[in-house]
């Protein structure tokens, strides 16, 4: 049986990890290898890095580091940040990237999705959305870290990416991030109904029953998390518990000795 | 342990060469056919389209090669993912394509095999071992969790060559083994221990 994906995310800025409050007000975590060997060797089942200024500042992700980070993961790597050309996605892979994330390229040329999808498969690309609750109800994406209104409907850029090739939805709520207040999990839901796709929601956990509420009430194939990991005592293993606790199917961690 | 990791412009090759480096291996990423001849062990892996993995295989040289490495030479092959893929008979991603037919089979996409779930299959997902006997899930029990990342199921003509399933909506061919010829529906490399200790049963592998 699949099972519920429970995934810490991070977030790196400069020479460390960072974790911000609905995009901004950002608070120094730490550095990034020692976080990255910890959840390998609590063996979590994902891990996502994005690198949150590559893509202000016009910045490539600095490789060399990249391969640091993947040499210390034997568990799915996602990596994103500043990926704007196919030739990127190709030297993040052979740096140790198994999947790639991209969010504000793919607004500004919606054909990066289709040539990566088809150059490298859609099961290596997660497409990262953004979203903002408008006053008048509607979710719209915005690019840039959450800084540019695009205008798209969360819906509709789903649907769109879906259509394009991608083999994942992030989805983050910037309303929720950081506040530890539940994920936002009409948006979630909407997500999750415009595509046939696996959607992980992002943004707002803040105690494991959010997490639950995420699956069985949103529908959400994964759960991303920082603040709650970053912040807390909380950690993924708990996480699963408490989720196989309500029902829902987790990893169990292989338990044979390492070869 | 030699082991090459065949590098034909698919996939994530560097998660695949830590891993055998993790388990003591010297994996080798090698660029040109006839460099398989130094290494002992060859590991096909692979993301990306069926259509454009064979054309590459081909173009490049390394489709004739592997037979003559694998059918003359006896030399134990594990494909991963796309790279298993390629070891059917043919595959019907965006086209027909002739595969390697290392191990009888046809590639399809998951729909059209019966799967109503969401696609692509993204995750961790248990397998139950067939029986078929076979060294490579030594040391690894039934309902072990291995990642998998995929559209698209290898339909085996010979079930005795089916080492596990998985379930998704349909049963689906986890693992499969003809002769010295392995391949994994799931990405050994990144399921943590569990996927170590089968990379490990194949480069301790040896044809009887």
């Amino acid at each position: 049986m699949l099972k519920v994906r429970v995934i810490p995310t991070l977030l790196w800025k400069n020479f460390g990890l960072v974790k911000g409050v609905r995009f901004d007000s950002w608070r120094r975590v730490g550095p990034v290898l020692p976080a990255i060997k910890v959840y390998n060797t609590r063996d979590v089942d994902e891990l996502v890095l994005v690198d949150i200024i590559a893509n202000l500042e016009g910045q490539e992700i600095d490789y060399e580091s990249v391969q640091d980070f993947a040499d210390e993961c034997f568990v799915p790597f996602t990596i994103g940040g500043g990926i704007t050309r196919l030739e990127h996605v190709q030297r993040l892979l052979h740096a140790g990237a198994d999947k790639v994330s991209v969010n504000t390229a793919a607004y500004a040329d919606p054909h990066l999705v289709e040539a990566i999808a088809h150059r490298f498969g859609a099961q290596c690309l997660v497409a990262s959305i953004d979203a903002r609750l408008m006053e008048d109800g509607d979710y719209l994406c915005f690019s840039h870290s959450g800084t540019v209104a695009t205008g798209r409907l969360v819906e509709d850029w789903a649907k769109e990416l879906e259509n394009r090739g991608a083999g994942e939805i992030l989805i983050t709520s910037i309303d929720r991030d950081g506040t530890m207040q539940g994920y936002d999990l009409r948006l979630v839901e909407q997500v999750v109904r415009a595509v046939n796709l696996p959607v992980i929601a992002s943004g707002g956990a803040g105690c494991y029953e959010h997490m639950r509420e995420a699956v069985q009430e949103a529908g959400a194939s994964a759960v991303a998390a920082a603040s709650l990991f970053h912040f807390t005592e909380s950690t993924p293993a708990e996480a699963k518990k408490a989720l196989a606790a309500a029902g829902i199917p987790v990893r169990n961690n292989f338990r044979s000795p390492r070869p | 342990m030699k082991v090459a990791i065949i590098d034909y412009g698919m996939g994530n090759l560097g998660s695949v060469r830590r891993a055998i480096a993790e388990i003591g291996g010297s994996p080798i990423l090698v660029e040109k056919p006839k460099q398989l001849a130094s290494a002992e062990r060859m590991i096909l892996p692979g993301v990306g389209s069926f259509g454009d993995g064979i054309s590459d295989l081909r173009r490049l040289g390394w489709a004739d090669e592997i037979h003559r490495q694998v059918n003359e030479l006896g030399k134990p092959l594990l494909g991963i993912c796309l790279g298993m893929q390629l070891l059917a008979d043919r595959g019907l991603e965006g086209g027909e394509f002739q595969g390697l037919s290392l191990i009888p089979g046809e590639v399809v996409r998951l729909d059209t095999a019966g799967c109503g779930l969401r696609i692509p299959h993204v995750g961790w997902n248990s397998i139950t071992l067939t029986g078929s006997p076979s060294r490579l899930f030594d040391g690894i029990p039934d309902d072990t969790d291995f990642y998998f990342v995929h559209s698209y199921a290898f339909r085996a003509v010979n079930q005795a060559d089916i080492l596990a399933y998985t379930e998704y909506g349909i049963p689906l061919a986890a693992a499969i083994s003809h002769r010295h010829v392995f391949g994994t529906q799931f990405h050994p490399e990144k399921s943590s221990r569990a996927g170590l200790r089968l990379l490990q049963n194949f480069i301790e592998y040896k044809a009887c």
